[in-house]
């Protein structure tokens, strides 16, 4: 056990401590001015992937530079739920930095270093985890970083290092009257040994944690100064599009490229495993080219079903027992003897994740065999073993750059790299040896798959005499993404794929008799996460039928909750704190209707009380949200705020119109007219309320979205007495009502 | 439910508009450029000026993305030809300037709008011009002037708060 004596000894210059003589070799001594500069190249890395319990790593994450910047290395990909500030803010606390000379940049792509705690030996963004799995890591970077900065100055000004405080960004020896910036003691600190040991601050201390910091991003993106992998410019580059099989399971079975050919700017066409590609000078000859192109497609292992027969397969299944995903009790003989039996069903379909920008990226391979890429990249391990994979060359050749993403809500997070993937197949089978950049379109976005799965539920539960649940039985029908893909191991346990069915089999309702089954089914439709999963669709038939369930007990759908709730503080603790923050109780005028929801994903409880105005002729608005959330120590209060205002009014577009259906397999969406976003006019008013937590953070990216659609759907009940199931909404349904 | 703005545009055909290399006024400095002059606007100044600040969304007037001012009105970049953009004053995020632009892009950093950003050029844009032409717009004239630009963030209850914060800023 080291003490503090022991720790203070290890805090030496670096020259005598021969294992760390790489870190100075590198960057930070080259440039001879930086605390703890990165100089992660392959030749330096740890023997594992970190873990939470390995000796704080400043070196990875901290830069402080003479100019007195501080650079912290942002080792997940933000694209837009705002990590890039809120891992800045833990380790501008630690540091006692001041929020104006901190700085981020995203880290190389090193699995290592830079791997998700909570994934395993992969550097990767998903499950809400940024700042939950960096939160110890960089408090522990952050405290490390500052105890170096104070040796410096300790052994300088020659004075004790007890004595020494930093606040605000100055480091002060208060006897001797000292004081200095970081910058002037960052080449000094540079040499000092990282301490193995370090205490982070008490949270009594924190200045940033819990307060309003401006997010880092805010000038870029409001300049258009924020350079995405869509803005890459390379010196002679090409752009490439390629076309997909019109039906998912389709081959190239012949092409003719000669009309594409005529076209001026076209450089190129030739068929890679994933279609066939146009490559041209530019972005618009890219996409005239493709037009011209003629490919015949091979359809007989394609997906040729339409969307109804599909669906109907599914309800077939959902009548049947499936894998048991979840047992308590003896939930048929429950149902048997109830004294009332309540039933529903909902259906989700395939749904687009349609980010912004569309999906693209850069490669260029090198004389020397090195290969560059620039991505909006989510899974930079996975990504980086692709490309190495494809053009035969080792991962360290690879050197992956991470960009600022337009957005993504799961979609950049694929297990097979996909459209990375793509690019490296056409840099290999490309002639030109020049940078290629590979757009998709809209129309190769929304038609590309990778959707979340469609899903039926059916769901029977029973209540008794007084109007308790007796027993609860569910049957979840639908795709998985995950076997197959690296993460079964992680997430399959005895045959069920967790994510298929997370947020039923652990609902968290005190029920007796309890089964949840899943059908696991399988089609040549691509599938993926969908900001916040199995929840997208979990919250929806738990928390209707629940509210259901109180209509037939004859009680307030509030208090029924908070009744199955004893054992769960902090769903009751989120749903009392919405219900008093919107006034919960008070009576609605005629047409409007008021629902809630509660729903835990990510570790993160989130309840929502939803207002709703119905109009006889159809006319449908939300009106306001009012969200209560516990996720842990609020590390950027407003960064949540923002995170459940555009989390609710995500999953508020989707249930409101959106659906990728298939007709003989055609997909029938092709732009935002088919598939019709959000607007600002349907955009409710959303408050967000944060229970104060000492808990580690935990998830917000997604935690969100799931409740929204049911608060809602049960605020449509509440006004109108019609209960909605399905996502999207039939709202023509209501008319008359 | 929702409805697309659509605009239109009325002006005079530019003599030059099928020379072989049309100059084009983008941010006040002149762009020869060698492209089509049928080729989308946007393309031309993504691709060839190099102005990146101005995104790609959906090529079809669907999401706003590309808009874009020209001769001070909003437009989409993606459904006007290089050719019927000659001897007109194109204006884009990197170049837009005035006191309403400063008010618009100082309030949607104050009360930090952005998500993902991606859109935000477009909404910016599109802001400057409902707030030169209506310096004090209602709720309802806020719908009207933004619902076709699609923001997939959800950032719209900012988006909404930072045009009536500039507004008032511009008093």
């Amino acid at each position: 056990m080291l003490t503090k004596r022991m720790l203070k000894k290890a805090i030496l210059p670096i020259d005598a401590t021969a294992s760390r003589r790489q870190f100075l070799k590198g960057s930070a001594a080259a440039a001879g001015a930086l605390v703890v500069a990165t100089t992660i190249d392959f030749g330096d890395k740890p023997a594992h992937a970190l873990t939470v319990q390995d000796p704080p790593q400043p070196n990875a994450f901290i830069k402080i530079a003479p100019d007195n910047t501080v650079t912290v290395l942002i080792k997940h990909l933000d694209m837009g739920q705002g990590n890039t500030t809120g891992l800045t803010t833990i380790v501008a606390e630690e540091l006692d930095a001041d929020w104006s000379q901190m700085r981020s940049e995203f880290a190389p792509s090193n699995p290592l270093l830079y791997n998700n705690l909570l994934m395993g030996p992969i550097q990767g963004t998903g499950g809400s985890t940024a700042i939950a799995n960096s939160w110890e890591q960089l408090r522990r970077a952050g405290a490390a970083a500052r105890m170096m900065l104070i040796a410096a100055a300790a052994d300088s000004w020659g004075v004790a290092e007890k004595e020494i405080t930093i606040a605000k960004g100055v480091i002060t020896h208060a006897r001797s009257g000292k004081s200095a910036t970081f910058g002037e003691f960052a080449a000094k600190a540079a040499k000092v040994m990282p301490p193995v040991i370090v205490e982070p601050k008490d949270p009594k201390d924190w200045v940033h944690i819990g307060k309003r910091v401006p997010r880092l991003d805010s000038v870029g993106k409001t300049t258009g100064a924020t350079v995405y992998s869509m803005d890459i410019k390379r010196p002679g580059m090409l752009t490439a599009m390629v076309e997909h099989s019109p039906r998912f399971g389709g081959k190239v079975k012949s092409f003719d490229a000669s009309a594409a050919k005529a076209v001026a700017g076209v450089v190129d066409v030739f068929q890679i495993p994933q279609g066939v590609a146009v490559l041209a000078k530019d972005t618009w000859s890219a996409m005239k080219g493709r037009a011209a192109l003629r490919v015949e497609w091979d359809d007989s292992a394609a997906e040729q079903r339409s969307t109804d027969a599909i669906f109907a397969e599914y309800r077939k299944l959902a009548a049947t027992p499936g894998l048991p995903a979840a047992r308590r009790g003896d939930a048929e003989a429950a149902l048997k003897s109830a004294a009332k039996v309540v039933e529903g069903e909902f259906a989700f379909p395939y749904l687009a994740h349609a980010p912004m920008e569309p999906l693209n990226a850069v490669i260029e391979v090198k004389d020397d065999g090195s290969v560059e890429v620039w991505a909006g990249a989510q899974f930079q391990t996975v990504e980086t073993a692709t490309i190495a994979w494809v053009l035969g060359v080792l991962p360290t050749k690879v050197k992956l750059n991470t960009l600022w993403a337009g957005g993504s809500f799961g979609r950049r997070a694929t297990p097979n790299a996909d459209y990375i993937g793509e690019l490296a197949e056409i840099a290999k089978t490309s002639k030109a040896k020049a940078p290629i950049h590979l757009v998709w379109s809209r129309e190769d976005d929304l038609k590309g798959g990778r959707y979340r799965p469609m899903f039926v539920h059916s769901v029977r539960a029973g209540l008794d005499a007084e109007g308790k649940i007796v027993g609860w039985q569910q049957r979840l029908v639908g795709q998985s993404f995950i076997f197959g893909s690296p993460f079964e191991m992680m997430i399959v346990k005895n045959g069920i794929d967790e994510t298929a069915v997370e947020g039923a089999a652990d609902l968290p309702y005190a029920i007796p008799n309890f089964a949840v089954d899943w059908h696991h089914v399988k089609s040549p439709v691509t599938t993926l996460w969908w900001r916040s999963v199995g929840h997208t669709h979990t919250a929806q038939a738990a928390e209707v039928m629940i509210d259901q369930l109180a209509h037939e007990a004859g009680k307030d759908p509030l208090a029924f909750r908070l009744d199955l709730l004893k054992e769960h503080p902090r769903h009751t603790a989120v749903l009392k704190l919405a219900a008093e923050k919107a006034s919960y109780g008070e009576s609605q005028p005629k047409g409007r209707g008021r629902g809630i929801a509660v729903h835990e994903s990510f570790n993160t409880v989130v309840a929502m009380v939803a207002d709703v105005t119905v109009g006889a002729d159809g006319g449908f608005k939300v009106d306001k949200i009012v969200a209560a959330v516990d996720c842990g120590v609020a590390v950027n209060p407003d960064v949540i705020r923002a995170q459940v205002e555009g989390g609710a009014g995500y999953g508020l577009g989707a249930a409101l119109r959106n659906q990728i259906t298939l007709s003989n397999g055609l997909v029938e969406q092709a732009n935002f007219d088919g598939y019709q976003p959000l607007r600002i006019s349907d955009m409710p008013e959303v408050e967000v309320h944060i229970v104060p937590s000492m808990q580690a953070p935990s998830g917000i990216g997604e935690p969100g979205v799931p409740p929204v659609a049911p608060a809602v759907t049960n605020a449509i009940f509440n006004a109108t007495g019609k209960r909605l199931y399905s996502l999207p909404w039939q709202l023509e349904t209501l008319r008359g009502v | 439910m929702f409805r697309v703005k659509s605009f239109s545009f009325e002006y005079a055909m530019p003599q030059d508009k099928d020379s072989a290399m049309p100059t084009l006024s983008i941010n006040n400095r002149p762009f020869d450029l060698d492209v089509d002059p049928a080729m989308p606007l946007l393309w031309a100044i993504r691709d060839h000026a190099g102005l990146t600040g101005t995104k790609y969304g959906c090529g079809a007037a669907l999401c706003g993305a590309c808009t874009v001012h020209l001769d001070g009105e909003p437009v989409r970049a993606c459904q006007i030809q290089v050719r019927d953009a000659i001897g007109r004053k194109v204006t884009t995020i990197e170049g837009v300037e005035g006191k309403v632009a400063a008010a618009v892009q100082g309030a949607w950093q104050s009360l930090d709008v952005v998500q993902c950003g991606y859109c935000q050029s477009g909404q910016i844009m599109t802001a400057i011009g409902l707030l030169s032409q209506n310096p004090k717009p209602t709720d309802a004239d806020i719908n009207n002037a933004m619902d076709a630009i699609v923001c997939r963030c959800a950032t719209y209850v900012r988006i909404r708060a930072a045009i009536h914060e500039a507004a008032k800023n511009l008093g």
